[in-house]
């Protein structure tokens, strides 16, 4: 995903860019039509890193009421990844805010504001781990300018210097007695001009940026049942829409007849969408049971019919073939394979995956005064206001997006077809003025519904030269892009190359003097999407687990046999020294228990992990514990980094172990969480994680955790049972 | 037509008879604590209590609970409920926190029913409540501490 935030930094940089980023979404997939929305602070062009010009922080990042609460405007999506904290940090670090009075809230509508930092700028978005890299100046900035701004109005309204006003914990204070909060002079503040220029801390003043103690302002209510949800939002004679989708990717509607269903208890109408047709009632119930009673004829002419076994075998014949558009040459591999003392080759199987968070897809929208409203999740802000605004035929100012808290997303949410919008939309329009519609997909219509982790075939051969050196890679991938026939396609994709399809492959970090890597992109109608980490999710798995079989083969210590080829990367040398100090690599590990390790960099962000995995005389293994070291720059907030690797750790063994969508005559196999289990709590490793001590700049922690858990398990059942995995997923027995 | 006695409160509600209970509380009562989740009793989302025993109120028909003391999140209350209420916020449990109601209610149950669980306890009553974010292994501390601050042991 490096690349991918290059190639996307590159193409939404002010100077070449904005245009060609406009030109790029201007066809988007599933035929709609939508242009993307110029600004007036994108079209003036900031550099990346900090904003520039400063915007008024009570304009653009910082609320702030009567009663001294602060509440931070965020740029991203808060869907459990912590964010919210992250942002509310760097304010209250830098306004002097007690913790106490801190809140965050999503935000959008104004590029300029909060146009992805770490992505160029020119919109917005939450993903790619990238929220904490951009908002790590812009944030700070905003909490520096607000304190200048607030001492000023209190200078002025007290008659003294400001340099003699103090702030500490919220309070303002003077040596004359004067104290008072950011409440009673925030009008005034906001009606100053902004500083040109405001110094932030050094590292060694900061009270909050690293605090362990620090708890997030969310907790609360999520414990009492009073956050509120997508699912949560209640508006006046609210309706409620569930969609019969085709039963195969790629199948439109050809007739079907509502008038059976409408004098079913609860429905109000039956509207045909681009996604399906849509039963409206008054609840979700009556919805969901006028939607299961709709009969639909569907058109299959265009229809994905195939099913995964035989794509599988189709994947593993064009891998036969051999050819494919190479993506990363180094030296000649071929060769140096053929004068190879050792070869391990081997063939990998990942299947794809569902994202299957908690809160089932869904959006409220409402169209009212010439305005469209539309709450939910939203990870790409910009673009689905550009698409609701298509459908609705209406500016794209007049869309009015309402980011919700969101229960858990890992990618689900940033969809370049904008599916729930779409639907949403869709709906809101053909009911028309006033009538709020909330759109809920079902379990089943969650899992079934496609935007899966492609399924990928890997055919990997690597050399060990005579002096058991690591001498030659050749590497070749199978599966479909997800970029491809998407929004991003023509902006993001060089010669055919989905930079999302190899990233963890194509520039590793081992010095191999011999490297290629080759790419077959297929043409499957199955729609795919980003799964939390990406490419990485099996980039690593495939790379990680061939290191330890050629450690074996060489007699080496895998640790050792990693070391010795990255003398140039001291950031991934870091965290696998680390993991191995904590885990005792090296000593004998207890009775019964058995070790793998490995190590994958994603999104700016290093981490290493150690496995230790029990099995069974019945053949039933379990992950017991897991060491992980993690080098994500700053540690901004220490807590909320140790929750994301746990929590990335346990995603990723519920793939491995359990995740797998198949698909038989192109009609999808699983369709809740009794076919697709997820992990649950007895299967739960214990977890520990150590953080890189780093001045850096910090990177983000939502996807890395997930790569390297896979491999390091595989390592420690392989050194348990002596036999390879390499077809995912692993089962729950060797 | 259903008449139900929530947290302590009776409502009249005017719902067919198979309609689930999580809906009636949501779609209905504006209850909305209570999470959909699956709508097949496997995540435990939709956990609530009747008659004091916790239960998926997502496949359970209205028509099957007029007679039962229902409690939701809304009415949890009790020194089960505030000691992990309390330790939930103290280890910052939730992520997304879509599931948290559930396992909150799962987790006060739990306590209530055994005030000293091991890692096997809780293993066996949280295994039916699912959290995608994987934040088991904070469930799994905070249940010990607020066992601890209930007074139980919390051995591991």
């Amino acid at each position: 995903m490096r690349r991918f935030e290059r190639q996307l930094a590159k193409i939404s940089s002010p100077h070449l860019s904005r245009r060609r980023f406009v030109a790029a979404t201007a066809t988007v997939a599933g035929g709609l039509m939508v242009g993307f929305r110029a600004t007036s602070g994108a079209a003036q062009g900031e550099a990346a890193g900090a904003p520039s010009p400063t915007p008024n922080p009570f304009e653009a990042y910082i609320q702030i009421d009567s009663e001294h609460q602060v509440t931070v405007l965020s740029a991203h999506m808060e869907g459990g990844q912590g964010i919210y904290a992250g942002l509310a940090t760097l304010v209250a670090e830098e306004l002097d805010a007690d913790w106490s009075q801190m809140q965050a809230t999503g935000a959008s509508g104004n590029i300029s504001f909060y146009g992805n930092m770490a992505m160029g700028g020119a919109f917005q978005l939450t993903g790619g781990s990238t929220a904490m890299a951009s908002s790590w100046q812009r944030y700070r900035q905003a909490g520096a300018v607000a304190r200048a701004l607030l001492v000023a109005a209190a200078a002025e309204t007290w008659g003294v210097a400001a340099s003699e006003i103090t702030v500490e914990k919220g309070v303002l204070a003077h040596a004359s007695g004067k104290t008072g909060q950011f409440g009673e002079f925030v009008s005034a503040a906001a009606a100053l001009p902004v500083p040109d220029k405001v110094k932030l801390k050094d590292s060694s003043q900061w009270s909050y940026i690293g605090n362990e103690d620090l708890r997030r302002p969310d907790t609360e209510n999520k414990t009492r049942g009073q956050q509120d949800y997508t699912i949560d939002v209640m508006l006046p004679g609210m309706l409620t829409a569930v969609l019969k989708r085709a039963p195969r990717f790629g199948a439109t509607v050809r007739s079907y007849n509502a008038d059976p269903i409408m004098a079913m208890p609860g429905v109000v109408n039956v509207v045909a969408t681009p996604r399906g047709v849509a039963v409206v009632a008054k609840s979700y119930w009556e919805a969901l049971k006028a939607r299961d009673a709709l009969e639909i004829e569907w058109d299959e002419s265009a229809a994905e019919k195939r099913g995964t076994a035989g794509l599988m075998e189709s994947y593993r014949t064009e891998a036969d073939d051999g050819s494919g558009v190479r993506v990363h040459t180094v030296g000649d591999a071929a060769g140096a394979l053929d004068d190879a003392a050792e070869v391990v080759a081997a063939d990998f199987e990942f299947p794809y995956l569902a994202h299957a968070a908690m809160e089932p897809l869904n959006a409220v929208g409402r169209y009212q005064n010439g305005v469209f409203e539309i709450w939910a999740g939203h990870q790409m802000p910009d673009y689905y206001q550009a698409a609701a605004a298509q459908i609705l035929g209406i500016a794209p100012d007049k869309v009015k997006l309402h980011v919700m808290m969101t229960g858990g997303f890992f990618g689900r949410r940033a969809t370049p077809d904008a599916d729930v919008i779409v639907e949403t939309a869709s709906i809101v329009k053909a009911m028309g003025e006033g009538v709020a519609v909330r759109v809920q997909w079902s379990r089943e219509d969650d899992m079934t519904g496609g935007r899966y982790r492609p399924m990928y075939f890997h055919r990997v051969a690597a050399g060990l030269d005579d002096n058991g050196k690591l001498s030659a890679w050749k590497h070749h991938i199978v599966g479909q892009s997800i970029l491809k026939g998407t929004v991003f396609e023509s902006a993001l994709m060089a010669d055919g190359v989905d930079s999302t399809s190899v990233e963890g492959v194509d520039n590793m970090p081992y010095a191999i003097p011999n490297q290629s890597v080759i790419l077959s992109t297929t043409d499957v109608g199955i729609p795919v999407l980003w799964w939390r980490s990406v490419g990485h999710t099996h980039t690593a798995y495939a790379v990680e687990t061939m290191m330890d079989d050629l450690a074996r083969k060489a007699g080496r210590d895998p640790v050792d046999f990693r070391r010795d080829m990255l003398r140039d990367f001291p950031r991934h040398l870091g965290v696998l020294e680390l993991v191995a100090e904590k885990a005792g690599w090296g000593v004998a590990p207890p009775e019964g228990i058995h070790r793998g390790i490995a190590l994958h960099a994603s999104f700016g962000t290093y981490v290493a992990e150690v496995a230790e995995v029990s099995v069974r005389e019945n053949g039933n293994w379990k992950v017991e514990r897991v060491v992980c070291a993690v080098d994500c720059g700053t540690a901004v907030n220490p807590d909320v980094i140790r929750a994301q690797m746990e929590g990335g750790i346990g995603f990723a063994l519920a793939g491995i172990v359990h995740g797998e969508i198949t698909l038989t005559d192109g009609v999808v196999d699983q369709d809740n969480y009794d076919s697709y289990p997820v992990l649950r709590i007895n299967e739960m490793p214990s977890v520990e994680v150590h953080i890189v001590d780093s001045e850096e700049a910090p990177s983000g922690v939502g996807e890395p955790g997930v790569p390297p858990l896979g491999p390091a398990v595989a390592n420690a059942l392989m050194s348990a049972t002596g036999e390879r995995k390499r077809i995912l997923p692993l089962g729950t027995r060797v | 037509m259903a008449t139900l006695d929530i947290n302590g409160t009776t409502h009249e509600v005017d719902v067919e008879a198979d309609t689930p209970l999580l809906w009636v509380l949501r779609d209905h009562l504006h209850m909305t604590g209570t999470k959909f989740g699956c709508g097949k009793a496997q995540c435990g989302a939709c956990t609530v209590y009747l008659n004091g025993s916790p239960a998926r109120s997502c496949i359970m028909p209205v028509a099957a609970v007029q007679d039962t003391e229902i409690t939701t999140i809304e009415g949890l209350a009790g020194n089960a409920a505030e000691a992990v209420q309390s330790a939930w916020a103290a280890l910052d449990v939730p992520q997304c926190g879509y599931c948290q109601s559930g396992q909150v209610m799962a987790a006060s149950a739990l306590l209530e029913s055994n005030p000293a669980p091991s890692d096997a306890d809780i293993d066996r009553a949280m295994s039916g409540n699912i959290c995608r974010c994987a934040t088991y292994v904070r469930i799994r501390a905070a249940i010990h501490q607020a066992a601890n601050d209930l007074g139980g042991d919390g051995d591991a």
